[in-house]
């Protein structure tokens, strides 16, 4: 038996050893990020994972993740982690093929909890077949950090034909979303230690790309991709008219909104248009093509609850515009700051 | 969802717009407060106005608490936070209203102050029960709804013995403000705003009852109809408004009987009667100092009186230049009538509390109306609704 096969240390919490290029680092390495996001690029065991060249147009993304609390209803910073970088690389239209993962740990933080995480992680990318070729570890002394930071960098390529970009968004255009708004905002808000709800709402995290892929094939000339994650719809959609110089119309009563969801942000005095989605996406199209890329989402289990919710305008102001459930009509804004809960 | 989508029913709402366009008489203008930011907020939100006929006009009240707390209050805040050391409890509203110099508690936070966001009184004492060491205020600020919360967190406190917790008591009170309103000798040289009527505070009436709005409407000889904060709401007390004025009535009427009586909750009244009682006089942001209009901490419960337990220096206070949420928040002017309208002051950086706060009137007309009428964005209004 050689020094490396030494049994894992897994029980305890994390400490500077671990980041210290030492064994107890090799350890960790081994016993816990090798063993469970194990494939054949990372078993290379360099500190490049030799890919295959690719073909066509690639694209790349990076996000890190610094969600407090770090294990939610319907997911964790390790799931969210795979899926958010997956979705923005799914963003341009691409099939995502690798992810990297780096690791900012705080010393002190259980290991049985990094496990936990790196398990989720390794479920979430078998399960979106794209493997984690390669990745990083560092410690930061207790006070430091926050738990765990996970920054991942999704690779993908792009199909011939497919031209996503704000620049093709243009007046009379569809504007179409994959399903309800709010999930994830308010189930993280649910579980931050000073609200606590009866009913449990789960955060709606979830890869998008084998839907984009369904999307891309049936309509390649889609205009614009975007998941409205932070900020949620609305930062999304003022984003998009921003970038395009256009104004959008939308129809509130199409909004797709659970009725737990919309209780909470009732309770809360937040406007679910502006809560955080983490497996949503917005698609602007022609007119023409909606209703076909419409029944496409639907027939998808991630986009089940896909409908139309407005078309772009014209407008030199670049207004998010919506009529009201009620009738009247109002302005669909981007947060200042943060959203905060209204007094009474 | 239930029990609310009942009170934003598209059908209803436009069988109650047919019925205020028909009653409203064509040869009268009809100018309603609405004294709530909620319902500044409601109608903002819901579009309200686009029902409403040409000639019925709302006039945004100064019911938004964020808005009408005076800049020297905040400066104290923010003065316990980095001077005292306190953890300061806020409701998140006002973290970003800046005080003088632009200073806001988020930015007193920013640089190293212990400023915590909190969804309640309750959070305040977890808070200071878990940090025995540290002092622990709750600013306080709010209408009625807002008071009994107060009265029974410094109860709690004073039954667990918490030795670290006080309240910075900020609370102000409806009814003298409406009655400041009216009163016409105040407001040289703009005078007071043009009201026909109000529509009287839904959550605050919970608590004080429809009772108390009574001397006012009667003295002045307005109507007051209390009015709930959803948008159906809205528009059934416009017509009960329009109805009283066509008749010649100023009576309290209570469109709110769903959760409003004449007496209100005696049990929460007793509570806040218990621990706090009526101030002399109290500064409001731009309704100036207000007689019999906030309420402090009684002596028996001094121990939990933020002023008296730390020493807040006499500032000079100032509020922005050029500002106007003074006027705005007696109906006087509208927020594009403020030379910093969209300009300086906007949501991402804010000059005044009214562009703070949800249920500020600045806030809301550039939130969701900023293609209304008088804006300066060039967009037009939305075409009707196909």
């Amino acid at each position: 038996m050689n020094a490396l096969e030494r049994p894992a240390r897994l029980t305890g919490s994390v400490d500077m050893t671990h980041g210290g290029g030492g064994r107890a680092m090799a350890d960790l390495i081994r016993d816990l990020f090798q063993r469970h996001l194990s494939n054949a690029f990372l078993d290379q065991g360099n500190d490049a994972a030799l890919l295959p060249a690719e073909t066509g147009r690639l694209v790349v993304s990076t996000d890190g993740h610094v969600i407090s609390p770090l294990f939610f209803p319907g997911g964790d910073i390790g799931s969210l982690s795979v899926h958010g970088t997956l979705n923005d690389v799914a963003m341009a239209g691409a099939k995502p093929l690798y992810l990297t993962a780096g690791f900012i740990l705080e010393e002190g933080f259980p290991l049985a909890d990094l496990e936990r995480i790196v398990i989720s992680m390794a479920t979430a990318a078998r399960e979106a077949g794209v493997p984690i070729v390669t990745g990083d570890t560092k410690v930061v002394e207790k006070g430091k950090g926050d738990g765990v930071f996970i920054t991942t960098t999704g690779v993908g390529t792009v199909p011939d034909g497919v031209e996503i970009s704000a620049k093709r968004v243009k007046p009379g255009q569809a504007v179409l979303i994959s399903g309800s708004i709010g999930d994830h905002g308010v189930a993280i808000l649910s579980k931050r230690e000073n609200l606590e709800f009866e009913t449990e709402i789960r955060s709606d995290s979830a890869a998008l790309h084998t839907l984009v892929a369904a999307m891309v094939e049936a309509v390649p000339g889609i205009a614009m991709l975007r998941d409205p994650t932070r900020g949620g719809l609305s930062a999304t959609l003022n984003e998009i008219a921003h970038a395009a110089q256009i104004g959008m119309k939308l129809d509130e009563a199409a909004i797709p909104l659970k009725p737990d969801v919309h209780a909470a942000c009732e309770l809360l005095g937040l406007d679910p248009l502006n809560v955080a989605n983490e497996g949503k996406l917005i698609c602007i199209c022609e007119a023409g093509d909606a209703e076909k890329l419409l029944a496409v989402m639907r027939a998808h289990p991630k986009g089940a609850d896909a409908a139309i919710i407005g078309h772009v305008v014209e407008d030199d102001a670049c207004l998010i515009q919506m009529e009201t459930g009620f009738g009247g009509a109002r302005v669909v804004d981007w947060l200042a700051g943060e959203q905060l809960p209204r007094i009474c | 969802m239930k029990y609310v989508d009942e009170f934003r029913a598209r059908d209803l709402a436009e069988k109650l717009a047919r019925q205020i366009a028909h009653e409203a008489r064509p040869d009268q203008d009809y100018h309603f407060m609405e004294f709530c930011g909620g319902h500044t907020h409601a109608i903002f939100r819901y579009g309200v106005q686009d029902l409403m006929p040409d000639n019925v006009e709302f006039v945004h009240g100064p019911g938004c608490p964020v808005c009408v707390l005076p800049v020297r209050r905040l400066d104290d805040a923010v003065e316990l936070a980095e001077k005292f050391g306190v953890i300061l409890c806020t409701y998140g509203d006002m973290m970003r209203v800046p005080g003088t110099k632009q200073r806001s508690l988020i930015r007193a936070k920013a640089d190293g102050a212990d400023v915590r966001m909190i969804y309640s009184t309750q959070d305040a004492l977890k808070i200071a029960r878990e940090n025995p060491d540290r002092e622990v205020v709750f600013f306080a600020i709010g209408f009625e709804t807002t008071t009994p919360p107060t009265a029974v967190a410094i109860l709690q406190a004073e039954a667990e013995g918490l030795k670290n917790f006080s309240v910075f008591c900020n609370h102000v009170l409806t009814p003298a403000a409406i009655a400041h309103l009216l009163d016409s000798d105040d407001f040289a040289p703009d005078g007071p705003a043009r009201i026909d009527g109000f529509l009287g505070p839904s959550h605050v009436s919970t608590v004080i009852g429809s009772k108390p709005y009574e001397g006012a409407a009667e003295k002045y000889d307005k109507p007051v109809v209390i009015a709930g904060f959803e948008p159906l709401d809205v528009m059934q007390s416009v017509l009960m408004l329009i109805r009283q004025v066509n008749e010649g009535r100023h009576e309290v009427e209570n469109e709110y009987t769903r959760v409003v009586t004449r007496e209100g909750n005696k049990k929460a009244q007793a509570l806040v009667d218990k621990v706090l009682e009526v101030r002399d006089d109290f500064e409001w942001r731009g309704l100036g100092t207000v007689a019999f209009s906030a309420l402090k901490i009684r002596d028996a419960y001094a121990f939990f009186d933020a002023e008296k337990r730390f020493d807040v220096s006499e500032k000079r206070s100032r509020e922005t230049k050029s500002c106007e949420c003074p006027a705005i928040l007696r109906g006087v002017k509208k927020p594009t009538e403020c030379k910093l309208f969209g300009t300086v002051c906007t949501p991402d950086n804010p000059m005044g509390s009214c562009m703070v706060s949800s249920e500020g009137a600045c806030a809301a007309y550039w939130t969701y109306g900023r293609f209304r009428d008088g804006n300066k964005t060039g967009a037009k209004r939305p075409e009707a609704a196909e």
